[in-house]
């Protein structure tokens, strides 16, 4: 390295950083990748779960050397009202044969495994390290100012984080807007192995993982629980304006989910561990700001917004790692910095990224559906109940008790206008 | 250990802090404050590092989990700086 001078330096060790920092480090590159944490990992927090693609594409077995916590062979769809819950249960064992599709993960665990990837491939890797500001010269991106030490690149690549204050200072984009993000809040909870596999149904080393509607008092939001080694991961992500609107605190409402009498038998037993709080891209492709590159930097990974959520699936950290990729890629392939910036964008589309963001572009406009966080979950169960009830009196007919429970929650009208609104955005 | 409802401390006794004292890395100016009526961040905060004493929004930056909410929901701008804690201080979440 000469003068030192790095190839490339990375900020940020999450699943984006150190994906670009692995790639880059094992092509024989100088790369320094860079952490606020004591360690990687330390400061990072998400729901928990990976899809094993993104791993696959960085380097074909990388997977079984990391420390994933279970394969996810259960998706679990749930349905809250205040006491009661109607839960779809999907069981496919062909979702954990060959490469499994997902893992839970624990981001202390894997965030510090990839940094010492990175290290063992080359790389130069400092935690206890907190970037504050950028090099500018000629208008290029040429390093990072630590306190008053400045280090060089050619290439920056800001793997900041949600919050990007890197890609921000190089005026990229503004302050991530509170209609663009989620926020989420998350209790770990140590369990035994075998108390979980026979709450959920599950043999040794396979995993579930759960999302769950009518637990954010009409909030825009839902829970979420995935079953790890030893430990169960439960939370809430809350759409933050709609919380700021009432009056309880997320904290509470949080906590009486957790007590709700079909989630504290799951956990019951456990000892509480952790607790973590994250904003959370929601908005998709298009909360993906315009630029995302200037020259001598590149932005990667929750810093350019990079996540898509269905309802049913939540990606995040497949998609870091994607982009960390895309980024090494295009720096290995540029013959001078003025090009790595449309190289990016180039391995973003093929690899797919982009064309995955736009498949579920419109996805987020379902939540604005305010029935689907209240009134629908309560519809579910108040039919189950109707369905389920046996007490010895006339019942009434099939037909027209449900018909009683539908009203009570939505018109026809309305049902057809959800119906619409959702099917649009599909 | 049984499973319970945690209050906010023993929410955030899971963690560990390392705090820099006198040296917040949130400022906030109680004066805009104290013209701010949706008061976001007294709801929405999940370290509920802003609090509600005398009638005044106090922030206690001391057990922030460095999550970024009241920045983006603060909007009379009370919140006039916004970083992370310097090296080695802040938050560490064990497990995550």
């Amino acid at each position: 390295m000469a003068e030192d001078k790095f190839d490339a330096i990375v900020v940020g060790a999450g699943p984006a950083g150190s994906a670009c920092a692995y790639t880059l480090a094992k092509q024989g590159k100088s790369v320094l990748l860079l952490e606020r944490g004591n360690t990687a990992g330390s400061k990072n927090v998400s729901g928990g779960r990976l899809y094993t693609y993104a791993l696959e594409l960085l380097e074909p077995e990388l997977y079984k050397r990391a420390p994933l916590q279970r394969k996810i062979v259960r998706e679990q769809v749930m349905l809250l009202n205040e006491r009661g819950a109607t839960t779809v249960d999907y069981f496919n064992p062909d979702f954990g044969e060959g490469v499994p599709q997902s893992y839970s993960v624990v981001r202390a665990v894997l965030d510090e495994w990839f940094a010492a990837e990175v290290e063992a491939a080359g790389g130069m890797v400092a935690s206890g390290v907190l970037v504050d500001g950028l090099i500018e010269e000629n208008g290029k991106i040429v390093g990072i100012c630590t306190g008053e030490e400045e280090m060089r690149s050619d290439v920056v690549v800001a793997a900041d984080g949600v919050n990007s204050l890197l890609g921000q200072k190089a005026g990229l984009f503004p302050e991530v807007s509170s209609h663009a993000v989620g926020v989420g809040v998350k209790e770990t909870i140590e369990l035994p192995d075998n108390l979980i596999n026979a709450r959920f149904g599950l043999k040794h080393g396979e995993g579930a993982a759960r999302v769950a509607i009518g637990c954010t008092e009409g909030i825009s939001g839902g829970a979420f629980l995935y079953t790890n080694k030893g430990s169960i991961s439960l939370g809430i992500v809350f759409n933050p304006e709609q919380a700021a609107k009432q009056q309880r605190h997320i904290q509470d409402i949080f906590q009486d989910f957790k007590m709700h009498p079909a989630i504290q038998p799951l956990i019951e037993g456990g000892t509480s561990v952790e607790f973590g709080a994250h904003l959370v891209p929601e908005i998709g492709y298009q909360g993906i700001p315009k630029r995302l590159h200037r020259e001598g930097m590149l932005v990667v990974g929750d810093a350019v917004q990079f996540g898509i959520n269905t309802g049913l699936i939540i990606r995040g950290m497949d998609l870091a790692i994607v982009s960390g990729l895309a980024a090494a890629r295009a720096i290995l392939n540029s013959a001078n910095t003025a090009e790595t910036g449309s190289l990016y964008m180039k391995q973003l589309e093929e690899l797919l990224l982009i064309a995955n963001q736009r498949a579920y572009q419109n996805f987020h406009n379902i939540f604005e559906i305010s029935r689907i966080f209240s009134g629908y979950p309560k519809l579910a169960n108040e039919a189950m109940q109707f369905m389920f009830t046996v007490d010895g009196k006339v019942p009434k007919p099939m037909v027209k008790g449900l018909l009683e429970v539908v009203k009570r929650h939505a018109s026809f009208g309305q049902m057809a206008a959800d119906g619409w609104k959702a099917f649009r955005s599909l | 250990m049984t499973i319970k409802k945690l209050g906010p401390e023993e929410l955030l006794s899971l963690d560990k802090f390392s705090v820099d004292e006198g040296n917040p890395h949130i400022l906030v100016d109680k004066a805009i404050c104290a013209t701010c009526t949706p008061r976001a961040c007294l709801v929405v905060c999940p370290a509920r590092c802003y609090r509600l004493k005398d009638g005044q929004v106090n922030f206690e930056y001391a057990g922030c989990l460095e999550c970024g909410t009241c920045r983006v929901m603060c909007k009379d701008k009370g919140v006039t700086s916004w970083s992370y804690p310097g090296a080695t201080y802040g938050v560490t979440f064990r497990c995550s």
